[in-house]
């Protein structure tokens, strides 16, 4: 078993698909279709590269959720990263999929092409090792991500302060996903009917921290693998649960995701990070407690405090509908810049960037969908 | 950057540091298996599967439990859903 191939199965698909449309005939009817949201980018990718989206009854409507870290990067945090990356002596180091994300004026793409030192790296080790082989500079690593990352980052500065490296730091972005989907479910416009819960971050945190979702807000919500048929069974068990009269936190993943998570990651994440106050998301404003930032104790490793930034809030751009996109009350190609002046290639919102973001997926994927939802 | 990938663990590739060999595609890299030696004592971990995440193992692949998923899949075809018309 190679833990891929075995979940893309299309026999097995299609017995899924058949097992939702039979339950699909079994829900009470109804005037609007059924939302459900795929809170994790990782899900929307899969979704649109497997064009599960079209196979799916008319009823289920995928609502593409805010969880693509890259995404949700407001202008002003990419400006303090291009602040930094432009001291001098400074090596930046950041994962590729951040490199096109506009700031105010330029990306950390341009800012490199203007000459600044700025690396891309698979791993926060890599970033170490850069400042371990380069003594006589300061290495910065771009922390992003969920809690699926926030271990790396950990282990990575707890490993920098056994061994003493005093040229290394992390300019934290690191962001938390349960505020996050509090936030979305308090929105008071928002029209979800359950969630597809995203299978890593949940890995890392365990099922119980959801357990709000269903029973504060009574929304159901299955936690998913990322392969196609992995999708489908959460949407089929979604289903079951609408028919069943049910209302609960289900692991569909459960080759990966224990029940209480991963207390290994835990307990590094608990050792560094600390909860902010708020942190600022792209198009949706200011979230509590949503952001993680180093605790005093690994002050010299917290890039924020070594170096200075100007540390703004740049409003995101005028023509930019992210924020709505994020929420799912706006369908990527509805963005009136969609595919013309916002492109992968020239994105004005973060959402264009990354594989994971709504849009990117859309515009590489999904023009046939567009083209069968599309008003004509 | 949130995708991560299943890979096998071919070697200890250093025991104090916890790191591993781990193969993914056809291709070894260095990884560090911290957050999987709760789990798996380390000894014991050559030839398990592990998803990695940005460099490093972040659970171990149960067999056991792929393996339950994939024959549940599997008897979907045989119990069509009964066509009774409603809810209950
Ligand atoms: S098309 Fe571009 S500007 Fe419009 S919502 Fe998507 S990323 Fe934002």
């Amino acid at each position: 078993m190679k833990y891929i191939d075995e979940f893309r199965d299309p026999v097995a698909g299609r017995r899924v698909l058949k097992q939702i449309e039979g339950l699909v005939a079994r829900l009470k009817p109804r005037t609007a279709p059924l939302k459900i949201m795929e809170v994790c980018g990782g899900h929307t990718h899969s979704i649109f590269k497997f064009g599960l989206e079209v196979m799916l009854p008319d009823v289920i409507e995928l609502v593409h959720g805010p969880g693509c870290p890259v995404c949700v990067l407001p202008v002003g945090r990419i400006d303090d990263a291009i602040a930094i990356a432009e001291q001098p002596n400074v090596i930046f180091t950041t994962f590729g999929d951040a490199m096109r994300v506009p700031g105010s004026a330029k990306s950390l793409l341009a800012t490199r092409a203007g000459g600044a030192d700025i690396r891309t790296v698979y791993s926060p080790t890599d970033a170490l090792a850069l400042a371990r082989a380069n003594p006589g500079r300061e290495v910065v690593f771009f922390g992003l991500g969920f809690e699926t990352t926030v271990p790396a980052t950990a282990l990575t500065i707890l490993e920098a302060d056994a061994d003493n490296i005093d040229n290394f730091s992390v300019f934290s972005n690191h962001i938390t996903i349960i505020p996050t989907i509090n936030a979305l479910l308090e929105t008071p416009d928002l029209t979800l009917d359950g969630f597809i819960g995203p299978g890593h971050v949940t890995m890392v945190i365990g099922l119980e921290p959801y357990r709000f979702v269903a029973e504060r807000f009574a929304k159901p919500m299955v936690i998913s693998g990322f392969e196609p048929l992995d999708i489908l069974q959460a949407i089929q068990m979604l289903l079951a649960q609408f028919v069943e009269g049910r209302c609960e936190v289900e692991n569909q993943y459960r080759r990966l995701v224990r029940d209480d998570g991963n207390q290994a990651a835990l307990r590094a994440i608990a050792e560094v990070f600390e909860l902010r106050p708020f942190f600022e998301w792209r198009g949706l404003g200011s979230i509590d407690h949503s952001g993680l930032t180093l605790r005093e104790r690994f002050a010299r490793f917290d890039a924020e405090r070594r170096f200075t930034t100007p540390k703004l809030t740049v409003a995101d751009p005028k023509a930019c509908q992210c924020g709505a996109v994020l929420k799912g009350a706006l369908k990527p190609w509805e963005c009136k810049v969609f595919g013309t002046a916002c492109t992968p290639q020239t994105p004005i919102g973060a959402c264009m960037v990354s594989s994971e973001g709504a849009c990117a997926a859309y515009y590489n994927y999904g023009r046939l969908t567009t083209l069968r939802r599309a008003p004509s | 950057m949130c995708l991560g990938t299943p890979g096998q663990i071919v070697a200890i590739h250093d025991a104090a540091k916890k790191l591993g060999v781990v193969e993914i595609a056809g291709v070894r890299r260095v990884t560090n298996l911290a957050c999987v030696v709760d789990e798996i004592p380390l000894d014991a971990c050559v030839g398990e599967w592990v998803l990695v995440h940005v460099g490093f193992a972040m659970s171990r692949i149960d067999p056991e439990e792929a393996r339950r998923t994939l024959s549940l899949l599997a008897e979907l075809g045989d119990s069509a859903p009964a066509d009774d018309g409603g809810l209950p």
